[in-house]
């Protein structure tokens, strides 16, 4: 198979997607099963296309790049800057076919899930339209090769998001929810737009290989590697919003109001993992200080993460922060350098983590049937101190969650062991590199607390006795259309899939596939920098293993004393750690902070607008219309007054000179011969003197 | 570039077809509503029907601007000539039309707002005649701005455009109509007021040879004006960077950022839209505040070259103002068209910001925004007024629900929205992005602060969405019909334009590429242009 094949096949899986919203969005009603099968089948096809784009690159193509392009905006040569021309295209390589599979596939899956989980929904048809929307723009995310369509399907991906979240806008909730998260992610995209801003002043492209060559020769933003850190941060900026990092992790767990099949595909598996993705394909202009900062906030992510998940009761919830705090995971990795290693803890997260979501939709599934059963709307169906002993009514919910979380938690023999296994190695190298240890010693911690609240869930959910014994036999199995994707996702999240041997994942086709691209930042040395870390991550291999796999076992067994042989009170607990307890039950309490300080630093600030502009800037303008029209009003009087006065007066006193003047007109020649006379002798007086 | 029809240029169709139009109205029955209706839709509609012609038969690589000669579709006749007045020689005044890669798209956009506006204005129910007849002497009006090269006859038909808005709003508009007609009037008419000065001092400043009589002629003709050759030495504009020319682009400047809106000049616009009908708020939007960004790029701009490149920064800073100000007002408002209003002057605030960016993509972003805001706005304020003619009221609060009762309509208002929010795939994010990407090239601090613009739209557009569509619907609201076929004609032609530029924006780029690169040229070798980061 050729690269045009290849080619083809890619744009036929961005496009079909689309094709189906196009369809769903205006015909959905009207199609037999309002289109389901439509959506669901054009998924099929573009995980299959994906599946044989996988296949023939990692085995014909290895080391090859292909890209297509063609030029969207040609602005010509411009005046005082150069040729401007704006490319768009698509690239693939092995990150983008691997990741393109997972899109596929999770999208898939959570199609035919959603056929069951959806059935009746009053926007069935528009429901499917968005996913079909949302997996265009996800596959745009990840085959584009240059900024400009990233930011552009990165919006767009918010679009679906905010879309979905809000599938039920009635409630007040889901709307409030769907907005926060559109507008949180803009925040971060502003920071991803000046980053862009700053590669494309200075390269005048956007296309990621022009810029990478560009850097590699020397050319950097304003002349100053503080500048291309900057780049590098503000790129990042997107991820931050995106996956979810702090300090914009606070719209994804109010996220969970949408339909949780869309949480499985957008805010678990995919849409958060792009700002992963993003970090992945920029990795090679990130500098050393753009590298440490992205380590930091994503080793505060995890444990921010980890540290609320703990407490939480919303079974929806406490997964929500566990993916925030997953994402912090590899985050933390990519900026540690453990390049492949956070981008296999996305795979492989991708999967386990939609399958507890999944899981979590089946079993909230049984719990809405059942409540619905006995007309109880006041139980909160996704609150697991509602749930126990599902064990034995969902055995193969059951049964797949286990699996999930023993992945999720790092247990041997599942895919999370090897990707997680391979971060903490990778943190464990980039401390003796650089002497940061307090990152492996958080991140040896956060491992620990996930295995402990992740079994903390299972146990309340699944083990035990179920709350309400009077509800137990309305608890069914979900239909095989919801089982089968689970079954599908936790066989994918056992070890085989990446790698022969179940406790090391680097000598799989994994590995082979995805390398640590060489850093073209001038103040890097390569490729000695790329070498010693290698060296120091293959030294602290073993130490990682044993470490996680002792720390993993902690966290589960604490979880087993607590809340399955119940040895230690959980309520004693909760008392002994205090205060501690409300900072995480509170989610440490970051909405109210944000509330009153952004949210209401923000409207304050435009009610003071609306003020200045009604009182002040408009004050001004009546205030000088009103001077006008009292200064109109004065000239006015003094137009009646004084100067129509004067005129009058003039008339008047004309017509008083006159009235005296008549006097002497007497008509009669004898009186005018007197006064003539008279006048002479007068004038000849004064002419006299003179 | 030449075309005419019946001997009769095409810009002059373009622009008096409306006049035509109103001619027929005047002498129709007034009890025939339908006639006169249609008579408005027809003349607008011919308008835009020549408008694209025009776009099709454009040349897309003749430069114009400055130099006469790759002007299209030009039209020249002697207008007012007095001869050999003692002094001053003789006296010029030309009906002179013509378009280049700045006007053209304005010329469409005015053919198409007038169009919808038009559509839009079936439901006007009081005194149908005057309305109709005084709503195609402003569409004359506007069109005329958009290609008279003459600066008399420019300011002409921008006092011809004034003079039936100025009725519009006070005779048809809501219950503060005259305060609101008054002070738009006031305003604007204060701009003019300014502009008049500067023109004649153009004109007593500027002379030209007439080659056949050895003549010395004094001139309106814009063209004439942009060389410095053609300023008679001693005159009060002559030279370069003197103070008298700073202080006839300070005066043309406020003129022109009445119209722009810009901040502090802005308060006219949201009075003037609540209280005017909805297809006048849609024209007021749509095309009359793009006459002042029209008017800094065709006379300031090239004219006063040492001048606009000195007062950049100024400007620049006026535009980030506007954006995020405008932001946070319309943040605050509780008024859906108020709301809408207060948007208009932040993304009218990117246009310039853009223009002030004098590099090529921060111009075709700015004069493409000019556009993009005009479809967009448009929808906006007819969105605005579906829900007023259906109700009768404005309120933000008053609403909720609507989603569900009124389908297609929500669909409409969503393209709307979020193109207004700048969501990539639809048109506004294209001119936002280049507006930034050319600011952030001269002024790169300011446009960093822009980009806060960004967030804030986001936050009271989808704000406006959740309180007026989300939500549960109330009892009032229930029987609600959805958009008329009616209502269609005039949104889908706005929607289909506004997803077509947002995926595929090269046609409208390439119209103007030319044309704004050797603006941006003209400007920068007339002054001292300078990065400031």
């Amino acid at each position: 198979m050729t690269s045009d094949t290849l080619i083809q096949f890619a744009l036929y899986i961005l496009f079909l997607p689309l094709l189906g919203f196009l369809l769903l969005i205006f015909f959905g009603k009207r199609l037999p099963r309002q289109g389901d099968w439509i959506a669901t089948g054009i998924l099929g096809v573009t995980l299959l296309l994906s599946l044989i784009i996988l296949f023939v690159k990692l085995l014909s193509y290895p080391a090859e790049t292909f890209i297509s392009q063609f030029t969207w905006i040609d602005f010509g040569d411009v005046p005082f800057i150069g040729p401007i021309s704006v490319e768009l295209g698509i690239m693939l390589d092995n990150l983008s076919v691997i990741m393109l599979v997972v899109v596929t596939l999770v999208s898939f899956l959570v199609h035919v899930f959603s056929i069951g989980y959806m059935q009746g929904d009053v926007r069935y048809s528009r429901y499917f339209a968005y996913l079909g929307l949302f997996s265009f723009s996800m596959l745009g995310i990840v085959i584009t090769h240059n900024f400009l369509m990233m930011y552009i399907f990165w919006e767009l991906v918010g679009l679906s998001s905010y879309l979905l979240i809000g599938h039920w806008y009635e409630k007040k909730t889901a709307s409030d929810a769907a907005k926060k998260a559109f507008i949180v992610n803009r925040i971060g995209d502003a920071g991803m737009f000046v980053g862009i801003m700053i590669i494309f002043v200075t390269f005048s492209t956007f296309t990621f290989e022009k810029i990478f060559d560009s850097i590699a020769v020397g050319t950097i933003p304003f002349g100053s590697e503080a500048w291309l850190t900057a780049a590098g941060i503000l790129i990042f900026c997107g991820a931050i919003g995106k996956s979810a990092q702090f300090p914009l992790h606070t719209w994804l767990p109010d996220a969970m109001e949408g339909p949780t099949p869309v949480s499985a595909l957008i805010h678990a598996a995919t849409m958060v993992a792009a700002g992963v993705y993003l970090i992945a394909r920029t990795f090679t202009i990130m500098t050393g200080d753009a590298l440490m900062v992205i380590t930091y906030i994503g080793l505060i992510t995890a444990i921010i993460g980890a540290v609320i998940a703990i407490t939480q009761f919303d079974i929806k919830k406490v997964l929500a922060y566990s993916t925030i705090s997953q994402l912090g995971y590899m985050v933390m990795a990519l900026g540690t350098g453990a390049f492949t290693a956070g981008f296999f803890h996305l795979v492989t997260h991708a999967s386990f983590k939609a399958g507890l979501f999944l899981g979590s939709g089946s079993v909230i599934h049984a719990m809405h049937e059942a409540l619905h059963k006995k007309h109880d709307h006041q139980t909160d169906p996704q609150d697991i101190r509602n749930m126990g002993g599902l064990k034995k009514k969902m055995p193969v919910t059951y049964l797949t969650f286990l699996i999930f979380t023993l992945a999720i938690s790092g247990v041997p023999f599942t895919s999370g062991f090897l990707s997680k296994d391979e971060i903490l190695a990778g943190t464990l190298g980039f401390a003796s590199v650089t002497g940061h240890y307090l990152v492996p010693v958080l991140a040896f911690l956060v491992a620990g607390l996930t295995a402990f609240y992740m079994f903390r869930l299972l146990i309340l959910t699944f083990h035990g006795d179920h709350a309400d014994s009077s509800r137990e036999n309305d608890i069914h199995e979900s239909p095989g259309v919801m089982t089968i994707p689970l079954i599908i996702f936790a066989a994918l999240s056992l070890w085989f899939f990446y790698s022969f041997n179940p406790f090391g994942a680097s000598s799989g086709w994994f590995y082979a596939a995805i390398e640590r691209p060489m850093s073209v930042v001038p103040s890097v040395v390569q490729p000695v920098a790329a070498e010693v870390f290698k060296d120091a991550v293959h030294h602290a291999h073993t130490l990682a293993m044993v470490l996680s796999i002792l720390i993993a076992g902690l966290g589960i067994l604490f979880a087993f004393v607590v809340y399955h042989f119940r040895r230690v009170d959980a309520d004693r607990l909760k008392n002994a750690a205090g205060p501690l307890y409300d900072f995480s039950y509170n989610k440490l309490y970051f909405d109210e902070m944000y509330d009153r300080s952004v949210v209401g630093g923000t409207m304050g600030l435009s009610n003071l607008s609306k003020w200045f502009d009604d009182t002040i800037i408009d004050g001004i303008v009546n205030g000088s219309a009103a001077i006008t029209r009292w200064w109109s009003a004065f000239t006015g009087r003094f137009d009646n007054v004084v100067i129509d006065g004067l005129v009058n007066f003039s008339a008047y006193f004309t017509g008083f000179i006159g009235l005296i003047l008549r006097k002497f007109q007497t008509g009669k020649v004898q009186t005018y011969i007197v006064f003539v006379i008279f006048s002479i002798i007068v004038f000849f007086f004064i002419f006299r003197t003179l | 570039m030449e075309l005419s029809i019946l001997g009769i240029g095409i810009l002059t169709w373009v622009v008096f077809l409306p006049v035509l139009g109103m001619i027929v109205v005047l002498l129709l029955p007034k009890e025939n509503g339908l006639a006169i209706r249609a008579t408005t839709a027809a003349a607008t509609g011919l308008q835009l029907l020549l408008s694209i012609v025009i776009f099709m038969r454009f040349d897309r690589a003749l430069l114009g601007i400055n130099d006469p000669d790759s002007f299209q579709f030009v039209e020249m006749y002697r207008w007012i000539s007095v001869d050999a007045v003692p002094w001053v020689g003789r006296i010029e005044i030309n009906y002179f039309l013509g378009i280049d890669g700045l006007s053209v798209l304005m010329v469409i956009l005015t053919a198409l707002i007038s169009f919808i506006g038009a559509i839009s204005s079936w439901n006007i129910k009081r005194l149908e005649k005057g309305y109709f007849s005084l709503y195609l002497l402003l569409a004359t009006g506007m069109m005329g701005v958009f290609v008279a090269l003459d600066f008399f006859l420019f300011f002409v038909f921008w006092e011809v455009m004034l003079l039936p808005m100025y009725f519009l709003i006070g005779i048809w508009g809501g219950p503060r109509r005259e305060y609101a007609a008054i002070k738009f009037f006031i305003y604007t008419f204060v701009g003019s007021v300014l502009m008049l000065i500067v023109m004649l001092a153009l004109y007593f400043s500027v002379t030209y040879v007439d080659p056949t009589t050895g003549e010395k002629v004094h001139t309106f003709n814009i063209l004439m004006m942009m060389d410095p050759a053609n300023f008679e030495p001693g005159t009060v504009l002559y030279g370069v960077d003197t103070t008298w020319r700073y202080a006839a682009w300070i005066l043309l400047f406020i003129g022109f950022a009445i119209k722009i809106p810009l901040f502090p000049f802005h308060t006219w616009l949201p009075d003037a839209h609540v209280e005017a009908p909805t297809p006048i708020s849609v024209i007021l939007a749509g095309v009359l505040l793009k006459m002042g960004t029209y008017g800094l790029l065709r006379i300031s701009y090239p004219i006063f070259p040492d001048a606009t490149v000195h007062y950049l920064y100024p400007m620049a800073i006026l535009g980030v103002i506007s954006i995020i100000y405008g932001a946070l007002c319309a943040m605050a408002q509780k008024d859906f068209k108020k709301l809408i209003a207060y948007s208009s002057i932040s993304h009218m605030g990117i246009v310039v910001l853009g223009m002030a960016a004098l590099n090529t993509q921060g111009m075709v972003g700015a004069v493409l925004q000019m556009f993009n805001h005009g479809t967009i706005t448009a929808m906006l304020f007819l969105i605005v007024g579906v829900v007023y003619d259906r109700t009768g009221k404005l309120g933000l609060y008053d609403f909720g629900g609507l989603a569900n009762q009124m389908p297609k309509y929500t669909g409409v208002v969503m393209i709307a929205f979020f193109a207004a929010l700048g969501l990539p795939g639809l048109s506004g994010f294209i001119s936002e992005l280049f507006s930034f990407l050319g600011a952030f090239d001269t002024f790169r601090t300011l446009a960093i602060i822009s980009v806060s613009g960004i967030v804030l739209t986001a936050a009271y557009m989808l704000w406006t969405l959740q309180r007026v569509f989300l939500g549960a619907l109330k009892e009032e609201h229930k029987t609600l019909p959805d958009l008329t076929t009616r209502e269609l004609i005039a949104f889908v032609p706005l929607a289909i334009i506004v997803i077509f530029l947002g995926v595929y924006p090269a046609p409208a780029i390439d119209l103007m590429n030319a044309s704004l690169s050797y603006l941006v040229e003209v400007v920068r070798t007339g002054g001292e242009f300078v990065i400031i980061p």
